[in-house]
């Protein structure tokens, strides 16, 4: 509770703020103070359970441990955000105040998203995170790309959620009791009624869209390659780790006594966003574009929990959020300190600037899921998982030779770095751009993962608190 | 010795201290301290080995040489270290070949020399920890480890193809592993309970999984696939001769010497006795390929006019008899594989160190452009000689010992596969003394004029190898003491 409330708060704190504070960095510091304090009563309330307001929601919010941990983890993701980006986002335009007050409501967004008890709930979650996202898509006004994102996510985003509304509408008038209570929805083990398989469809095509799974991903690379740099770095890690979670609870707590009828479903979506996603990023160029991609492919890992649907899976799932975002972060704050995106612009970088040749490597190595970083343990969490479950060996063989596509990609970003001269004699990186604290944080976010790689009961012990 | 009192195993030791050396080593900046700091962190891991080797006595020192932390305690894994007699050995073999190649290759100066010998320290660590992993998701971490740093060293300091070739090398490796990832979680799930966990990795639990035949019969080979790509078997062997052509001869060194060996180790400890039934099935499968690749590999050896691509392929060609013994299912057989794993790791370092030199001072490789080097280097071409006769396996030498208890154990498996093997013995002398006579015998040229006589470092590597070579060939019985416990658990694995 505290964190949805406190987001909303501090949002609307940060919008006056813009007002009356001229300083451009003080809304930074404001920021960042603000996100500690919802990260410290988010850290009371999961390690007292006691919450500063008791507001009736009438069940319609469920706060316990776990969705707690989860939240956690996206507000300390957008903490090391805030600080390893925080100059950047005061670059993209004049309302530097406007954008942390966007960001702050999409974290309110999130934070519903992850306690979500009904239907009406995960919608206005959805909501609250996606427009702030499509103003933000578009916030660097003058540049053409970034217009033509925001639309384009606009118009898909809006197309995506009408699905899903009827998707919602569906499932209200096919349940017996007539509830948007997410246990409601399917009473006794009978055979699916036709119109709550429609609403099942339909909803899980939104949250495919949602979470750029295949073959709902076309927005995705256009889009993140669109939107200024420091914003898809928040919406690839962050809010997608949130919509994955909402996808999870939802389609656990709602369909999960039905699993068997729809498991089939995700083995398509599986198969299909692994391959699309890495065959797709071997072929790009730009290295935003190529995380963009290998965001997608990425998700197809994800994806795996909602094919297992078990303990493991949803420990695996919340691992992976965590691994995943650290990871991404890093390596989206390194390319938004590149002068030039494509791959060559990362040639002899390590040269130049060995630290963040260093970390960025343990960022890539962890995307990969090379063992002892952290994005090792996630997706060996996901596969025991799919294994435990015991149907469809197949597609976990091809999401381990997918894993060694990516491979391929991302280890073409370490060979310009490290075995690459630089072509022109310009620096790859404005060396005055790089403060010491920025490569600071960056070694912070490297041993984290490596740390997390070790010991990922840091964050999986927290969840059965 | 009270168990109590130890606080620190052999195994420990010879994981972690060549790993902190290894971080210790990227501080240094100064080459020439480096090189002294990575020999002398060498020569202790050596001393440490040599050490265990005293109390190798499982049945007397158990404590010491076992040892296991809680890790992963809800999912089942522990970190749990221990050697057997096989993990002695090849722990040896390691701890003895990386003071070698550091005192090999000491003339040859690096770029960034603190983080090439880093690395290669890091390899070592990598490596102790394959040999000592007595719990499967502890082996899969080392065995990854194993791979990054030699990844990055023969990208950094190799040849001109040295990225598309170590990349190759990487993804090849990188796919194997991760198929044998899968296979190591399915067998996980049919695992025993531990007071903690549902399932477990320690390796008894995985020796006494409950796996129907059907099962291990396809999950065999996701382990198969990641260990014959290590090996190499045919026809999993095309990363090996352009690696081993680009990467920095110290690193082919460690590639050909030991990493290798984790394949062959591998087999023997987690695919044979895991999958039994499965090893029986397919044991015509498996040990044909690697007789075709015996063969195939000495064919194209013949055709080498390189001399590195030249060591690969005849690597290949014995590596592929080490793999058809084990599958003989005889005792004769392992104890060969066994013998032939720490001497074939002796001859082929010994015979890089040779290419190693000729190629420093020539400037080529081409065995079509040397010639004569004996007149110039008569000492180099007396070790050359003894070790390319222990490559062939000639008796005396220590090669000699282990492949005729492989060949008497293939025989006793089936007549027609020994003789056709046999032929590689004989084409492994064609190509053999046929580089021998091309580069160091004949006429002296213009290239090979210049040769001079290698200095007392070199004599004094190259004659440790030759004392190994010859000790081992007239006595192999310390060998074949040491590794008994392990041969013995893989034979009542197989009934």
């Amino acid at each position: 509770m505290n964190a949805i409330i406190l987001t909303a708060a501090w949002g609307v704190l940060m919008m006056l703020c813009g007002a009356f504070i001229k300083s451009k960095s003080a809304p930074k510091y404001l920021a960042i103070a603000g996100l500690l304090l919802v990260l410290i009563s988010n850290c009371l309330e999961l390690g007292t359970g006691a919450s500063f307001f008791s507001i009736d929601v009438k069940d319609m919010i469920r706060v316990n441990s776990f969705n707690l941990t989860f939240i956690n983890i996206a507000l300390g993701c957008t903490l090391l955000y805030f600080l390893l980006n925080g100059r950047d986002i005061e670059k993209v335009g004049e309302h530097v105040s406007e954008y942390f007050a966007l960001l702050f409501f999409v974290l309110c967004g999130v934070a519903l998203i992850s306690t979500f008890n009904t239907l009406l709930m995960l919608f206005i979650g959805i909501e609250i995170v996606s427009i702030p996202l499509y103003v933000l898509t578009g916030s660097d006004k003058r540049n053409l790309k970034s217009n033509e994102a925001a639309l384009k996510y606009f118009l898909m985003g809006s197309f995506s959620t009408g699905i899903m509304l009827l998707g919602i509408a569906f499932l209200y008038g096919g349940s017996e009791t007539g509830s948007f209570y997410i246990s409601n929805i399917i009473s006794g083990n009978d055979p699916m009624p036709p119109m709550i398989a429609v609403g099942l469809v339909l909803l899980l095509i939104s949250m495919s869209f949602k979470v750029s799974a295949a073959p709902f991903h076309f927005w995705t690379p256009d889009v993140y390659d669109g939107a200024p740099t420091v914003f898809t770095s928040f919406m690839a890690t962050i809010v997608k780790a949130a919509a994955f979670f909402a996808f999870v609870r939802l389609f656990e707590n709602a369909f999960g006594s039905m699993h068997a009828q729809w498991q089939k479903l995700i083995v398509i979506l599986i198969a299909a966003t692994l391959l699309i996603g890495n065959l797709t990023a071997v072929f790009q160029q730009s290295v935003k574009r190529m995380l963009a991609y290998s965001s997608i492919a990425q998700a197809g890992f994800m994806l795996f929990s909602l094919f297992a649907l078990n303990g493991m899976a949803k420990e695996g799932l919340v691992l992976y959020t965590a691994a995943y975002s650290l990871a991404s972060i890093g390596i989206f704050a390194i390319l938004v300190k590149m002068n030039d995106y494509t791959i060559d612009g990362f040639n002899g970088l390590a040269k130049q600037q060995p630290v963040l040749a260093l970390t960025a490597t343990i960022f890539l190595l962890s995307l990969t899921g090379i063992p002892l970083t952290a994005g090792f343990q996630s997706k060996f969490y996901m596969l025991l998982a799919a294994v435990e479950n015991g149907q469809h060996i197949w597609l976990v063989i091809l999401a381990v030779l997918c894993a060694a596509i990516s491979a391929y990609y991302y280890f073409r970003v370490i060979q310009a770095m490290y075995f690459k001269d630089s072509t022109s004699s310009a620096e790859s990186v404005n060396s005055s751009d790089i403060s010491l604290s920025f490569k600071l944080l960056l070694v912070i976010t490297a041993v984290l993962i490596i740390v997390l790689g070790m010991f990922p009961n840091f964050i999986t012990d927290w969840l059965y608190f | 010795m009270d168990p109590k009192n130890i606080w620190i195993t052999f195994p420990e030791l010879l994981t972690w201290f060549p790993l902190i050396a290894g971080v210790v080593a990227f501080i240094i900046r100064e080459e020439k301290k480096v090189k002294s700091w990575a020999l002398i962190a060498s020569l202790i891991t050596l001393g440490i080995s040599v050490a265990s080797l005293v109390y190798s006595d499982n049945t007397k020192y158990f404590y010491l040489n076992n040892v296991s932390y809680f890790w992963l305690k809800y999912v089942g894994s522990n970190l749990t270290l221990g050697l057997d007699g096989m993990g002695h050995m090849l722990t040896a073999l390691t701890a003895v070949a990386f003071p070698i190649i550091f005192i090999a290759t000491s003339k040859t100066s690096f770029k960034n020399a603190n983080a090439y010998y880093g690395l290669m320290l890091l390899t070592q660590a990598g490596l102790m920890g394959v040999f000592t992993a007595m719990d499967v998701l502890i082996f899969y971490f080392f065995w990854e480890l194993a791979v990054i740093p030699a990844y990055f060293l023969c990208s950094r300091w190799g040849g001109e193809r040295r990225i598309q070739a170590t990349f190759k090398f990487f993804v090849y490796t990188f796919a194997g592993s991760l198929l044998m990832l899968i296979g190591i979680m399915y067998v996980y799930t049919h695992t025993y309970p531990t007071p903690y966990a549902e399932h477990s990795f320690a390796m008894n639990a995985f020796y006494s999984a409950t796996l129907s035949v059907k099962e291990q019969n396809w999950v065999f080979w996701l382990f198969f696939v990641a260990f014959a790509i290590k090996m190499p078997v045919f026809p999993f062997h095309t990363w090996q001769p352009d690696t081993y052509e680009q990467a920095p001869t110290s690193t082919t060194m460690v590639l050909s010497g030991i990493m290798v060996k984790m394949g062959i180790f591998a087999v023997i400890r987690w695919l044979v006795p895991v999958f039994p039934q499965a090893a029986v099935r397919f044991d015509n499968i498996v040990i044909g390929l690697s007789v075709v690749g015996m063969i195939y590999a000495s064919l194209i050896a013949i055709k080498q006019d390189d001399l590195k691509r030249f060591v690969a392929y005849s690597s290949i060609a014995h590596i592929g008899l080490m793999c058809a013994a084990i599958f003989t299912q005889s005792s004769i057989g392992l104890q060969g594989v066994m013998i032939q794993m720490f001497s074939h790791g002796i001859n082929i370092i010994g015979m890089w160190i040779v290419v190693d030199l000729v190629e420093k001072q020539t400037g080529t490789r081409k065995i079509s452009e040397l010639g004569g080097i004996a007149h110039k280097a008569p000492v180099l071409t007396i070790f050359l000689v003894v070790i390319a006769l222990a490559n062939i396996a000639l008796p005396l030498t220590n090669a000699f010992v282990g492949e005729f208890m492989m060949f008497s154990g293939l025989f006793k498996f089936n007549i027609i596969y020994t003789a056709v093997a046999l032929l590689s013995i004989i084409l492994a002398a064609v190509y053999t003394l046929n580089m021998v006579q091309k580069v160091f015998y004949g006429e002296a040229n213009a290239v090979t004029n210049t040769i001079q006589e290698i200095s007392l470092n070199q004599k004094l590597v190259l004659g440790v190898l030759v004392v190994f070579i010859f000790l081992f060939g007239v006595f192999p019985q310390p060998l074949l003491d040491l590794t008994k416990d392990t041969v013995m658990t893989i034979l009542t694995r197989f009934k």
